[in-house]
């Protein structure tokens, strides 16, 4: 696969971030190809958590940050003062580290999203089922709906947690290590998900996991330090870097 | 700070060496065994060949444990599948030199045909193409290998010589069919040898600048 050609939906220009003083991100450009899974790596603080919260102005929450440059989605500027950030992080889902059902049941928690958005009763039981079977968990819990999420197990979890953003219908789905507190088999689960999922979204994931990139992502971006270091294919930058620097972060040299 | 994974890659090359060293041993023992016409020394190299089996099969071993335990990518996903892809051409090259080797046993019971000039400058060729091109692999010197791709040329070249000068032999004078035969056959391996070579050396230049270049030699004849 040669290098995104593919319409990008999110582009990122000149991007510099601060947390106080302190700066997370330095001159990021970066895009992101449609229907395509792209990978985030790089060691802990590296800033590729910061740059995906960017996405979704999930770092509007913080009072201390600062943000310079532009992220366009679709040719839009995501940060201009008249986009209804309710309405972005709709089209920008996100998936984090930790499973975080609401107390509610299964049902509920992927009805959530529809019903503020004022879905008619019959249309959200057919979203609440499509969207469990987008995200692989139908056949498990169809039978009991109505049950508390929280019942559910880890893996089960973080693909409700799935369900949940994609029921909304987001172009992006943005996820924070999904499978970092999941066991192998919960992780094989939700990785064959990524792989379905970007027929109908754009995935961006951040992972600590090499191999975990290799088998998900069509690109890869590798960060250090707050900067951008490398992105290729995913292909290219696990065969063959063009970086010494993420051959030996790939290959487990770092430092 | 030295990984484990470091360790084992190192111990990784260091079985290819000895292998190496041991293939490029045999060849020079079955020319040896040739000139000299020494069936003992012939029968040797034909027995040694043995050691050179066992190793290929010991560094596949390591190399598919490392590829399942290590899970290695880039450079060191590299070095382990051109280790397995080197240990099968060295093991090949082990089985021309006993080839060589048997040849050279069966002429040693007959008179001698003429003496030979070409055939041991073959055979020093290839030997230097199997040294340079371990020492490219050791020493990470693509540029060595690419050398050594060049020289299969003139083995080639002396290859197919000795092929026309020997089928001249047996037009002159039948009664040397048998030994003539001999010799092109063992010309021929030596010709097998320098591809092998050409291969590994292919083979170190993708490991170091991860560029495959096989199969590109299209000035070439």
């Amino acid at each position: 696969m040669d290098k995104p050609n593919i319409q990008p939906v999110l582009q990122i220009r000149r991007l510099n971030f601060w947390y106080g003083a302190k700066q997370a991100l330095f001159d990021v450009n970066l895009d992101i190809a449609a229907n395509c899974t792209t990978a985030l790596i790089g060691p802990s603080g590296c800033g590729k958590s910061t740059l995906l919260r960017c996405l979704n102005r999930m770092n509007d929450l913080n009072d201390a940050q600062r943000i310079e440059g532009t992220i366009t989605m679709h040719g839009m500027d995501i940060r201009a003062p008249e986009v209804d950030v309710i309405e972005l992080r709709k089209r920008v889902g996100m998936v984090f580290q930790k499973s975080n059902p609401f107390p509610k049941s299964i049902f509920e928690n992927v009805a959530y999203g529809l019903r503020i958005q004022g879905a008619k009763k019959n249309h959200l039981e057919e979203k609440v089922e499509a969207s469990l079977r987008r995200a692989a968990l139908w056949e498990e819990v169809k039978d009991r709906l109505h049950d508390s999420a929280l019942a559910l197990s880890g893996g089960q979890q973080q693909r409700l947690c799935i369900a949940r953003t994609i029921a909304v219908e987001p172009d992006v789905v943005l996820m924070d290590e999904p499978c970092s507190a999941l066991d192998p088999t919960a992780t094989a689960k939700i990785e064959e998900l990524i792989q379905d999922l970007k027929r109908y979204y754009t995935i961006i994931i951040v992972t600590h996991n090499m191999q975990q990139a290799t088998r998900c992502s069509d690109f890869t971006a590798f960060f250090y330090l707050g900067r951008l270091v490398e992105f290729d294919t995913t292909d290219n930058i696990f065969t063959n870097p063009a970086n010494k620097q993420t051959e030996d972060y790939i290959t487990g040299r770092f430092g | 700070m030295e990984l484990h994974f470091d360790q084992e890659l190192a111990q990784l090359k260091e079985r290819l060496l000895l292998m190496s060293s041991l293939t490029e041993q045999s060849v020079a023992q079955a020319l040896k065994a040739l000139v000299q016409r020494d069936a003992a020394l012939a029968k040797k190299v034909d027995a040694d060949d043995d050691a050179l089996d066992r190793l290929q099969v010991e560094i596949d071993e390591r190399c598919i444990r490392l590829l399942a335990l290590r899970q290695p990518l880039a450079r060191d996903l590299r070095l382990i599948t051109m280790a397995m892809k080197i240990s099968t051409d060295l093991e090949r090259i082990g089985d021309q030199a006993s080839g060589i080797a048997r040849r050279a046993s069966e002429l040693s019971a007959e008179p001698e045909l003429k003496p030979l000039v070409d055939i041991p400058r073959m055979g020093e060729i290839c030997q230097r193409m199997i040294r340079d091109v371990l020492d490219a692999f050791v020493y990470a010197k693509p540029e060595l290998a690419r050398q050594v791709i060049q020289r299969d040329e003139d083995v080639d070249q002396l290859n197919k010589q000795l092929q026309r000068e020997l089928t001249s032999f047996m037009i002159e004078d039948p009664g040397t069919i048998t030994r003539a035969l001999l010799l092109m056959r063992i010309a021929r391996n030596l010709e097998r040898i320098g591809d092998h070579a050409t291969n590994i050396a292919e083979e170190v230049v993708y490991l170091y600048e991860a560029r495959d270049i096989r199969h590109q030699h299209a000035d070439r004849p």
